[in-house]
């Protein structure tokens, strides 16, 4: 296979856009004085940065790669992550969840179970989520320097360490602000460097008419061909969609994965913060469109044998990942290619940046100051949550080796975020619904959660069980055995929870107030416009979402 | 330590003046191929995307810069 070629206009992109972030970092580094500047944006974005951020947070590369080559795996498909698998999760976060995070002036997701639980529920999970955010940076990091290797033929070793150089740069010196400041930049190159892929994708095919009409229907469709798991490519029936994917996998991730959230609490007030997810959802769906867009536009031409086109093979296996890199080199001309090139690598540090910003605030205030010096002053805090970059940014590129040296552990990903997260939104879920329930039943409840689902992982590996034994059915794929053991671990996490806090110690109503749904402060809350409010956002994602279900069906 | 809020001009222009000049290099990268005619292994190159592209940025970056040129935030 050959290359992409860079011209001297295509590195000229690349370089404004390394050099803007670099000068991000040390403008920025003025406005970022207290503590909550530096892992929070000073909590002053408006509604629609917040909003920008939270969805650009969520436009990592593997997302957005990954998700192309699932298109081009199982066609329109793949647009369940986009839809079930998103949307459901991140209106209940802006809706419901959203206000109990924020009024509390909470700076972390470990830091609501600290204020609604105790400091063991906090530490445990603020642990867990550090591990899991260096893990899938260097990740990550590894995924770019295979995408720069293979397309670019850039050296790995440079590639790694150049990246993980920019990205530690700009977070030591202003932290979250100049990550949201570079990631709404990264949003808008993003967008412009993958845009255009299906649109000259489907010109290439014929028009819109005529671009995926050859296709068989298990390509075309979202729920007619999931009554059973035989039905379509993936293997998945309407239960794992929509209990699996839609409850276990996306609420553990949207709801509870302080990498988003973080985001949301950079805004400047509580309704800027539950509308921030309710604007991101707008963008989700549209880029679901251009991402699997652009696998279907693959899918259609690898099936038309005059296209010339087919996807790289690795191991004896068709690589789907491959699919956007290789329509970048299909259809763009010198510029563009500069364009899509600096949108690849905007994607990849998009991803490092978030996880080292989410990981630093986690280890500074739930680790550091919660066990270690309790009386840290902002400027020592500060300090930590450069020192925690660091040494996150070294440990995500040992994490990048590793990768290299185990390719499969790129599949553990997924799996690593279910064993972590799904347990944690039981937790927080019920902690937030129902008052009594206790810390004891927090802790073992998600220890335990956590536990299990890692052994119902390593059991499937091992070949000691097979797919359909976690999946209700009996027949059932690798990725459903995912979204299904998920569900599980978030249903035995909340059932030890409550069997638990049956026996325990719960906390004094007096200390719940604002934490629990029916403990809040009745406020006076002044009237504004309809448009201006989440709940009226959030219907229009409803209707949207509900008409494009029907639409595919 | 102050922590007294500095003003400083919203992230939108920023990112309007990145635009307008990604959006430049872009446009003069098509502009360029279409005066000095090479080979280009690529499909649909008749329909020169990157000056339709650039441009497209370009007028976006210039939108965002001047609606922000005066504002501020805190």
């Amino acid at each position: 296979m050959h290359t992409i070629t860079m011209t001297l206009f295509d590195w000229a992109i690349l370089l404004v856009y390394l050099g803007f972030v670099v000068w991000v970092g040390f403008f920025l580094k003025k406005f970022t004085k207290t503590d909550e500047d530096y892992f929070l944006a000073g909590r002053r974005n408006s509604a629609f940065v917040a909003g920008v951020a939270f969805m650009s947070a969520n436009m990592g590369a593997l997302e957005v790669v990954g998700y192309a080559g699932q298109g081009a795996e199982y066609g329109l498909f793949a647009l369940h992550f986009y839809l079930i698998g998103a949307i459901p999760a991140i209106l209940f976060l802006g809706i419901f969840m959203m206000p109990f995070y924020y009024k509390n002036r909470i700076k972390s997701t470990p830091g609501y179970l600290k204020e609604r639980y105790d400091e063991k529920t906090r530490v445990l999970n603020a642990i867990s989520f550090s591990l899991m955010t260096v893990l899938s940076a260097g990740i990550s990091l590894y995924a770019l320097a295979l995408v720069l290797k293979t397309f670019l033929g850039w050296d790995w070793d440079l590639s790694i360490w150049l990246s993980a150089g920019f990205v530690a740069l700009y977070i030591i010196l202003s932290g979250l602000l100049s990550a949201i400041f570079t990631e709404i930049m990264q949003f808008f190159l993003i967008w412009g460097g993958i845009l255009l892929l299906p649109v000259l994708g489907i010109v290439d095919l014929g028009g819109p008419g005529k671009a995926f009409a050859n296709l068989p229907a298990v390509y075309t469709h979202l729920w007619s061909i999931a009554g059973s798991a035989a039905d379509n490519p993936m293997k998945l029936d309407w239960p794992a969609l929509v209990f699996g994917l839609g409850f276990g996998i996306s609420f553990g991730y949207w709801t509870t994965d302080f990498l988003i959230i973080q985001r949301a609490f950079s805004a400047k007030d509580v309704r800027s913060a539950r509308l921030a997810p309710i604007i991101a959802s707008y963008f989700k769906i549209l880029l679901g469109f251009v991402v699997v867009g652009s696998g279907m536009v693959g899918l259609a031409l690898m099936r038309d044998p005059h296209s010339g086109f087919a996807l790289l093979h690795t191991d004896g296996r068709v690589n789907y990942d491959s699919v956007i890199p290789l329509l970048m080199m299909r259809y763009f001309p010198p510029g563009l290619v500069g364009v899509g090139v600096t949108s690849l690598i905007a994607m990849f540090m998009a991803g490092q940046a978030g996880n080292m910003s989410a990981f630093n605030t986690v280890w500074t205030y739930d680790i550091y100051q919660s066990v270690i010096n309790k009386s840290a002053s902002q400027k020592n805090l500060i300090w930590m949550g450069r020192a925690a970059t660091v040494v996150g940014i070294l440990l995500s590129i040992i994490g990048a080796y590793w990768a290299k040296s185990m390719p499969t552990i790129i599949d553990y990903l997924q799996a690593i975020a279910s064993w972590i997260l799904a347990p944690a939104v039981a937790v927080i879920l019920l902690g937030m619904l129902v008052k009594w329930i206790s810390p004891d039943g927090a802790f073992w409840g998600m220890l335990i959660g956590t536990i299990v689902s890692f052994a119902m992982f390593m059991a499937l590996q091992l070949g000691w069980i097979t797919p359909g034994a976690i999946a209700p059915g009996g027949t059932a794929s690798a990725m459903a055995a995912n979204f299904w053991r998920a569900l599980w671990a978030w249903l035995i996490s909340s059932g030890i929870a409550v069997g638990v806090s049956l026996f325990t110690e719960k906390r004094p109503e007096a200390e719940l107030v604002g934490l629990v749904r029916g403990l809040s402060v009745k406020e006076e809350v002044a009237e504004i416009p309809l448009y201006k409010k989440p709940v009226f956002w959030a219907s229009i994602t409803v209707v949207v979402f509900i008409i494009l279900n029907i639409v595919f069906w | 330590m102050s922590t007294e809020a500095i003003p400083m001009r919203p992230i939108w222009y920023f990112v309007g003046w990145v635009l307008i000049i990604v959006g430049m290099i872009v446009m003069a990268a098509g502009i360029y191929y279409l005066f000095v005619p090479i080979h280009l292994d690529i499909e649909l190159r008749g329909m020169h995307m990157s000056i339709w592209w650039g441009l497209v940025l370009l007028i976006g970056g210039l939108m965002l810069t001047l609606f922000n040129r005066k504002k501020t935030v805190v």
